[in-house]
């Protein structure tokens, strides 16, 4: 049950049942659909950047708790940050997911995504934590489309 | 006599071990179906004692092979009922359908014709059609079904037109469980004139099926669900059908004589065959059925109709969880949902418990679609299941709502 708890931990059910977040948010000009075809989830992402800031940013869709909650918690991580920023913290995220064990300095700029590194011990699952992500960088670039996960 | 499940499940080694620290529970065989050790034997033994390329050299060896996959063409001809050359092996339920979609459905539907399916069909009932349709500017028409996952016969009946060219349906629904009525659905059919494809995939581990009774013109499945290797299948076809239709993929095997200007065709079933085919895998499906015929059919049904119901009472019990797929004659299928639990998380914790359920939409996204649902849960049973195994999903699903509710 350990690793069930490291993966399901408490951050991640509470966004799970309350993303934050949740909706297009106004001022939106940027967007971008993720599906994750294993599972038939969807997510869309859609982000307001003014002058090379996230000035807001909102997701929509359904998904098991790892991918809501991964969702919920990018929107807090992103809000706010540079363009640049916020692709480093997307390759901070996927390290952390799916490499080796992230250094403590690494650690600290995840701030709160760090409760996803149970997740690397569940390779499956990898996909469902980093949906959004690449569906928010996809959006970054300007392009409205589609990614998925295969 | 009671079927001993107990003693089934010592053919099956895999069964015995343990996963996660956890005896393994294998709920999973409507994906995929586990094999009894005679029927990895049987597969070893081909490959160390007789094997070489069929229908081809004038030695032994070759002799030995190919009486090898010609008995196992007549013990499937058998155990469903057919002729020997109306058996042709493919590579799954998935390849007999597209060899019918291609060959059958390219000849025969044009523009303005209809495919006529229904909404419960799994993706290989579907797209193969789907392409067909698009090909021909023919129309694909999808007969409707109701909320407990049942085929509406009238609205089907209803559907069939002058322009229908073809009705495939399946036997038993993977995502929900619905056994159709395959004999009055054949019979409506052609009635009208309209020939049928049916989807056997799911059908043929749990009961006897015999496609002259059936009456159908195309039956389709895999070895894989048999308790046979992946990698091999089996399309039925009426001889005359066979007869009829042009071929599928050409070129060696296939063929009585080539030359530049003209070949002319082997008869059926060999027309279909092209190329080496899976040799082992159908020496190792041949003695997957001959694993089932030993065994007693009828007794293998009702216990696995005892454990669907025992299984179905279980789940009840569990608090929020809804059953998708209650028809009344239903194969031994739990699809399934837990309010506020996506099915991939019950899977993650199910497996740490060392159950293997399926989760996500089984190729069957129309299905998902009509009940409004992303995704579900399902646990599938075989002969070799038991009372302990839904007992320990119950405990699992216990688990699960341990960590979210």
């Amino acid at each position: 049950m350990s690793d069930l708890r490291e993966l399901y931990q408490s951050v991640i059910l509470d966004h799970n049942k309350k993303p934050r977040n949740f909706g297009e948010p106004p001022g939106s000009n940027r967007s971008a659909q993720g599906h994750n075809p294993l599972c038939g989830d969807h997510v869309t992402v859609y982000l307001a950047v003014v002058d090379g800031v996230i000035e807001d940013v909102g997701f929509e869709g359904r998904g098991c708790a790892i991918s809501t909650a991964s969702a919920s918690l990018m929107t807090e991580a992103i809000k706010g940050r540079s363009l640049e920023e916020a692709e480093k913290i997307f390759e901070g995220f996927h390290a952390l997911v799916t490499g080796p064990a992230v250094s403590a300095v690494d650690a600290r700029a995840l701030g709160k995504l760090t409760v996803f590194a149970g997740v690397r011990e569940f390779p499956m699952r990898v996909k469902c934590a980093t949906l959004c992500w690449h569906t928010m960088h996809t959006a970054l670039e300007g392009r409205d489309k589609s990614v998925t996960t295969e | 006599m009671r079927f001993d499940a107990e003693r089934v499940r010592k053919d099956f080694p895999i069964l015995g071990q343990t996963v996660h620290g956890k005896p393994l529970v294998f709920l999973d065989s409507a994906a995929s179906a586990q094999k009894p050790q005679c029927v990895i034997d049987a597969i070893s033994r081909f490959y160390a004692h007789d094997y070489a390329n069929i229908h081809r050299g004038v030695y032994e060896l070759s002799v030995r092979a190919t009486a090898a996959v010609e008995q196992a063409r007549e013990k499937i001809a058998r155990f469903i009922g057919a002729a020997v050359n109306e058996i042709v092996f493919v590579r799954n339920a998935t390849e007999a359908i597209n060899l019918v979609a291609a060959s059958f459905g390219r000849e025969h539907v044009g523009e303005g014709d209809e495919v006529l399916i229904t909404h419960m069909e799994h993706h290989a009932n579907i797209v193969p059609w789907q392409r067909l349709c698009q090909e021909k500017r023919a129309v694909l028409r999808v007969a409707p079904i109701d909320d407990r996952g049942q085929l509406l016969l009238d609205a089907f009946e209803e559907m069939i037109t002058t322009r229908t060219k073809i009705a495939a349906v399946t036997h038993v629904s993977n995502a929900l469980g619905t056994i159709n009525p395959v004999e009055e659905i054949t019979r409506i059919a052609h009635a009208r004139g309209v020939p049928v494809l049916l989807d056997g995939a799911q059908a043929v581990p749990h009961g006897r099926v015999d496609v002259h009774a059936l009456d159908c013109d195309f039956y389709a499945f895999s070895g894989h669900k048999l308790f046979g290797p992946s990698g091999i299948g089996v399309l039925y076809a009426k001889a005359a059908r066979l007869e009829a239709m042009p071929p599928y993929m050409s070129g060696g095997e296939m063929i009585l004589s080539v030359t530049f200007e003209n070949t002319i065709y082997k008869e059926p079933p060999y027309k279909f065959e092209a190329g080496t085919p899976d040799l082992a895998g159908a020496v190792g499906l041949g003695a997957a059925i001959d694993y089932l015929r030993a065994q007693d059919l009828d007794a293998v049904a009702t216990h696995e109709r005892e454990l669907l119901a025992y299984a179905s009472d279980a789940l009840a019990e569990i608090p929020d969880l809804r059953l998708i797929g209650t028809a009344e004659h239903k194969a031994a299928v739990l699809s399934f949902v837990l309010d506020g639990v996506h099915p991939h998380d019950i899977g993650t914790i199910l497996d740490r418990e060392g159950i293997c359920v399926r989760t996500g939409h089984h190729c069957a996204q129309p299905v998902m679609q009509r009940f409004g649902i992303p995704a579900t849960a399902r646990a599938s049973l075989a002969l070799y299941n038991t009372r302990d195994d839904i007992d320990a999903l119950v405990a699992g699903l216990h688990r699960v709502r341990e960590v979210f509710v």
